[in-house]
């Protein structure tokens, strides 16, 4: 050890029943650095960081802040050592305000009284300067999005890091300019000396801002490099334990497939106050993407097909026929699936197993008086965690007790077991690991060869580009543009995205 | 008009809807009813109900974490017939007031830990809670005990005129002082503010690195202490220590903390609601005495029937707020700045 190291581990090890999540793992965060922990999903990168940060009782091993033997029993403790931490999911309080979710256990006091008035401002001006976000921070955190929500949890940990600062995946809901304000506050704090451990599944921003790299695998560290000194396949191969070569991305699309007629088109639709009218039409074994920035309508219109908001105005019509008012059965029923994007509010049910979570839309569509029985169940839980590498003991494992991108699986896999006509995904592959992420591309390719229809959803523009046959491009919650064929790619997404502002100004005046 | 419907939202509906409640009963009551009007009537409805005030606003705090403390009623009458029994043993008045609110805070603070401590369920504990300090009411003495201690008479007699001829008793004022400290308390200090944290999500609070245990604890000190306080106030009005007193009261301070606005799920509700719940429910009670004829079980079914109807406008809201996770324009700042920025990055 010396004199630079701030956080280290030593042989840690931790067991969950049935898996082994962490062996005899070693670590260290230096002074001054950005740290990132890299690995697939379930390889207990998140396991780690809750044992480094005292929520999780680790079996064995030691850690150590500035070369003093500490172990802090919960992260009230670690708070006070100086360690500060965004969870993978977002772990703030509803409840309450943006502002309070900041500031409580640490409120503005004046003559001993919480002064809410200073706490409004203080919160108003960390967001807007470190993040550059003006919002009401008066407001209940519910009613803010999963990616204002996170940005809170970022603005929190980066106001009250005074050694360590650790986020577990805080980029997953995030845009490009938003992860780029970020990494500006994460330089700005390592240039302080401080020490700060990253998470992310895109390698792109891991080599942008990482300095050095430890990665682990089924919860065995298989070493620490500097990130200069790494190539991407180099770093994949690490982490899947064999030799990898970024597949090229042209292997793409089967322009012929798609077939003449519509699945689904849509006129006009519309919802007051969340979505302008939408125009569109998707063919059968079309992959058709919805692009656009944070708040631009991406999943207000996904919501407005599948019924789960009403729509005001406008005509929906599915294989021909008009449907008057949408609703989620009925949409099953007419063959669409709907993989939402907050997996943890709108997805899965914690408390049920794996393979009861898989079975939900699939029963759903059959009728409830239809049991499936337990063997074809069984068979197709089989099946899916197979085929999207799901990492669990036992497909009776409670859903909760999965690593984060396991979870995004297991949702996945329950629209595709209803067979659709149509699915539609929003953020299929958030917080999925690069393997798995490629994995999902050619199922999504191989679905729309079979002649599904897909509505595919991304803040990952490549991989809206790599995927969609058509691109429908939208800007502040109208429908601004559209891309096809040759023409798509991220470069010319972005331009209809910024030649948008005028199209936005000119419905307004 | 804007301004007014800005100004109601789904936090403060229920207090609003509450309030409008008491306004229209107290104005049934004053046409049905000659002498309703009159302000001592008005008084009186603290008088009766100041325990009861002070009970519904401690067990406020453990509801708000979600949880819930089923055995303050008991612990009043075992307040009521220990201090009954010690006066009668001549012990001072004032050691035997100072020894029943520890006590109050021992028996709070030991049923908190065992709840914090083994994660054992509010309603387990709090219902042993409630079997053991009825039983050692028994103990103590089967029969009721008067109490004839001049400290005592003196504090139940003692009237403090409010304009005029009208007048309040030394709970009323103890009532006031201690729902505006539980305000001030859930307002403007960190306790308070924990308190709706852990409500909200405790695993969130825990990971937020908030004293999750210490703040469980302690608001069941809280309801042990006020259930103390309101088994003082409640004895100095009934000048009686007995055992079967106040049989199923735990159900009232529950009622008056749903009408008043406090969700039954934690996380929610202002600590004015209580009160406002109990003068609700005392208002009926009211009317149904000037009434007359009417058995005093109706009351309980008019209680009953607007705890109804304040679950569901509860349920209402929850589920209102689980739709209304928008994505308004405003969350973001995506102006042509902002826009222009991302094209160069890539
Ligand atoms: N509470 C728990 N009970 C049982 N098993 C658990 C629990 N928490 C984690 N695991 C298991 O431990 C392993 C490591 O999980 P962990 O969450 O650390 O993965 P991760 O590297 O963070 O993955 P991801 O990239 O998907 O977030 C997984 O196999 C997971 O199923
Ligand atoms: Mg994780």
């Amino acid at each position: 050890m010396n004199s630079d190291s701030l956080l280290v581990a030593k042989g840690i090890s931790k067991g969950f029943p049935g898996v082994k999540a962490l062996s005899n793992v070693d670590f260290s965060l230096r002074k001054g650095e950005i740290h990132s922990l890299m690995g697939e999903n379930g390889a207990g990168k998140s396991t780690l960081i809750k044992v480094l940060t005292g929520i999780l009782k680790k079996d064995q091993g030691q850690i150590y802040l500035e070369n003093s033997l500490i172990s802090p029993a919960s992260a009230e403790e670690a708070k006070r050592l100086g360690i500060s931490t965004v969870y993978q999911e977002v772990n703030l309080c509803e409840n309450l305000s943006v502002a309070e979710n900041i500031y409580i256990g640490r409120e503005p006091k004046k003559n001993g009284r919480i002064d809410w008035k200073e706490m409004y401002r203080k919160a108003e001006v960390l967001l807007k300067e470190k993040l550059n976000i003006e919002i009401d921070v008066k407001r209940t955190l519910s009613s803010y999005s999963t990616a204002i929500q996170q940005m809170t949890a970022i603005a929190k940990a980066v106001d009250t890091s005074s050694g360590v600062l650790i986020l577990d995946e805080p980029t997953s809901s995030l845009d490009k300019s938003e992860v780029q304000k970020l990494f500006e506050v994460m330089k700005n704090l390592k240039s302080r000396g401080m020490g700060i451990i990253f998470v992310s599944h895109f390698l792109d921003q891991v080599f942008e801002i990482s300095d050095r790299i430890t990665v682990l695998r089924n919860g065995q560290l298989i070493g620490e490099y500097q990130t200069s000194l790494l190539t991407r396949n180099e770093l994949v191969s690490k982490m899947i334990g064999k030799e990898w070569i970024e597949p090229l991305l042209s292997q793409k699309k089967h322009a012929a497939n798609i077939s003449k007629k519509n699945f689904l088109m849509v006129k006009g639709l519309e919802k007051k106050g969340s979505m302008n009218p939408v125009h569109l039409s998707i063919k059968k074994g079309e992959v058709l993407g919805l692009a656009g920035l944070l708040g631009s309508g991406r999943t207000e219109t996904a919501k407005l097909l599948f019924g789960i908001d009403a729509s005001d105005n406008g005509t929906l019509v599915i294989e021909n026929e008009k449907i008057h008012s949408m609703n989620p059965k009925l949409a099953i029923e007419k063959g669409l699936g709907f993989c939402p994007e907050d997996r943890k509010t709108e997805g899965i049910v914690g408390e049920l197993t794996i393979r009861e979570n898989m079975m939900l839309a699939l029963q759903s569509k059959r009728g409830i008086f239809n049991y499936i029985p337990l063997k074809e169940q069984k068979k197709i839980a089989e099946k899916y965690i197979k085929l999207l590498n799901i990492k669990t003991p036992d497909m009776e494992e409670k859903i909760e007790n999965l690593s984060g991108g396991n979870q995004q699986k297991v949702i996945l896999s329950r629209w595709l077991a209803t067979n659709p006509s149509l699915l539609i995904m929003d953020e299929p592959t958030r917080g999925v690991d690069i393997g798995s992420k490629l994995e999902i591309r050619k199922l999504i390719l191989d679905l729309a060869a079979e002649g599904v229809s897909i509505l595919f959803i991304s803040a990952e523009l490549e991989e809206v580009a790599a995927c969609c046959d058509r691109v429908i491009v939208l800007r502040d919650r109208y429908q601004i543009g559209q891309l096809e064929g040759e023409k798509i790619s991220v470069k010319n997404i972005l331009e209809l995205i910024s030649e948008g502002a005028g199209v936005v100004e000119s419905v307004h005046d | 008009m804007k301004k007014i419907s800005h100004r109601i939202n789904e936090n403060n509906i229920i207090i609003i809807a509450t309030l409008f409640l008491i306004v229209l009963l107290y104005g049934y009551g004053s046409l049905s009813f000659t002498g309703f009007l009159s302000m001592q009537v008005f008084l009186n409805l603290f008088i009766d109900n100041a325990y009861l005030i002070i009970i519904a606003t401690g067990m406020a705090f453990v509801i708000i974490t979600g949880g819930i403390d089923l055995s303050v009623a008991s612990f009043v009458a075992f307040v009521s017939i220990i201090t009954a029994s010690l006066l009668e043993h001549g012990l001072h008045a004032y050691l035997v007031i100072l020894l029943t609110l520890l006590l109050g805070i021992i028996f709070g603070a030991g049923q908190g830990y065992l709840i914090f401590r083994f994660q054992l369920h509010p309603w387990i504990v709090t219902l042993a809670g409630m079997f053991l300090a009825r039983g050692l009411c028994y103990l103590i003495s089967t029969e009721s005990v008067e109490i004839t201690d001049n400290t005592f008479m003196f504090l139940s007699d003692y009237k403090l005129y409010v304009m005029g001829e009208n007048y309040i008793s030394i709970g009323v004022v103890l009532s006031i002082i201690f729902v505006a400290a539980a305000i001030y308390l859930s307002k403007y200090t960190s306790f308070g503010r924990y308190v709706y944290a852990v409500g909200g999500n405790v695993s969130s609070a825990r990971l937020m690195g908030l004293p999750v245990g210490k703040t469980t604890i302690m608001v069941y000190t809280l309801s042990g202490f006020s259930s103390a306080l309101g088994g003082f106030v409640f004895t100095v009005y009934m000048q009686s220590g007995y055992a079967l007193h106040l049989m199923g009261m735990e159900m009232d301070a529950i009622a008056a903390c749903v009408i008043g606005g406090i969700l039954l799920t934690g996380g929610a509700g202002y600590l004015i609601g209580p009160v406002l719940g109990v003068l609700s429910m005392g208002m009926i009670q009211t009317i149904i005495m000037f009434q007359g004829t009417l058995s005093s079980w109706w009351t309980k079914i008019v209680v009953g029937f607007l705890l109804f109807l304040f679950i569901l406008l509860q349920r209402l809201i929850v589920i209102r707020r689980g739709k209304k996770r928008m994505h308004s324009i405003a969350d973001l700042h995506t102006d042509s700045a902002s826009t222009k920025q991302h094209a160069s990055i890539s």
